[in-house]
């Protein structure tokens, strides 16, 4: 237990982490250099690399049924390192719009966006995207007709998720790379859907 | 070479559009099925390949035999009595194989 007033250098979990690298690196199992490495391509991977997946379903009718196929392989197929990601993609369509959660803890498709926002792995998102997901997407701004049904999913095991939003009207004549620019990190959760600015 | 059997962990029991029911069952332990799908009855909606039991594997075993994973589609208003939107809104779980019956 802390004591009142006594500087705490780190926090318990901190402590367990700097703990296990020191231990690692002292029986040889890792390297620091390795450590550093592996930190630095978690930091490299950002919402982008999803929206170029998007992006390309957008415009390749053959990529989107692959990538509805076998998201895993389409990701490789336009030269994504996904290594241990097994990838379902959802698409959402003028019937249904789906969104994502982990509900058990916070399983989220990092090779494709990155490290998660706190919100996703909030008691609060968990508990109610699954049981009131329409309640949830108002509180993000996003009002889902009645008529259309939502798909939750709930990415509780071995496979990953990613949204595959619908492609706004006005942008026919846009290209891949600006189509990019639309597809934010919350359109692939579905909790928003990609807007003109 | 190994012959797939019914009575093999391995093999596949239920194929997209069958109905299922996740066990109402309370173990200790890692488990994966989350609480408020148990005792509900649902479709499959893909079989998803077959890996490691979660519930061996944070032990420290080595998650043999390994299970089957399947997505299971539920009726929200099946699952919440009190959920209001449309009535064909889902939540769409995975399910290990010794979770279903």
């Amino acid at each position: 237990m802390s004591e009142p007033g006594k500087y705490q250098p780190y926090s318990y979990f901190q402590l367990m982490e700097v703990s296990l690298r020191e231990l690692l690196v002292e029986k040889g199992v890792l390297t620091e250099a390795q450590i550093a490495d592996a930190v630095e391509d978690m930091r490299q991977r950002s919402p982008e690399r999803g929206a170029q997946v998007v992006a390309r379903a957008w415009v390749d009718p053959g990529y989107k049924r692959r990538l509805l196929a076998d998201g895993t392989k389409a990701c490789e197929e336009i030269g994504l390192d996904v290594p241990a990601l097994r990838l379902v993609v959802v698409e959402n369509t003028p019937q249904t719009h789906n969104m994502i959660v982990c509900t058990l803890c916070s399983c989220y498709p990092r090779m494709l966006l990155g490290i998660p926002p706190d919100w996703y792995k909030s008691r609060n998102y968990r508990s109610r995207a699954v049981s009131e997901p329409r309640a949830v997407l108002e509180e993000f701004g996003l009002s889902i007709d009645k008529n259309r049904t939502i798909r939750v999913h709930d990415s509780t095991a071995d496979m990953r998720y990613l949204v595959l939003p619908m492609r706004p009207a006005g942008t026919e004549d846009w290209s891949e790379e600006r189509l990019t620019s639309i597809v934010t990190r919350d359109c692939m959760i579905g909790v928003a859907v990609p807007k003109l600015s | 070479m190994k012959v797939k059997s019914g009575s093999d962990p391995d093999f596949p029991r239920f194929k997209a559009g069958d109905r299922v029911r996740v066990r109402k069952a309370y173990p200790l332990g890692h488990i994966r099925t989350p609480y408020y799908i148990r005792g509900h009855r649902g479709v499959i909606e893909r079989f998803c390949g077959v890996f490691g039991n979660p519930e061996e594997l944070a032990q420290m075993r080595s998650g043999e035999p390994r299970q089957p994973l399947y997505r299971v589609r539920f009726l929200q208003k099946d699952v919440w009595p009190a959920y209001r939107g449309n009535p064909e809104d889902v939540v769409e779980v995975e399910i290990f194989q010794h979770w279903l019956e």
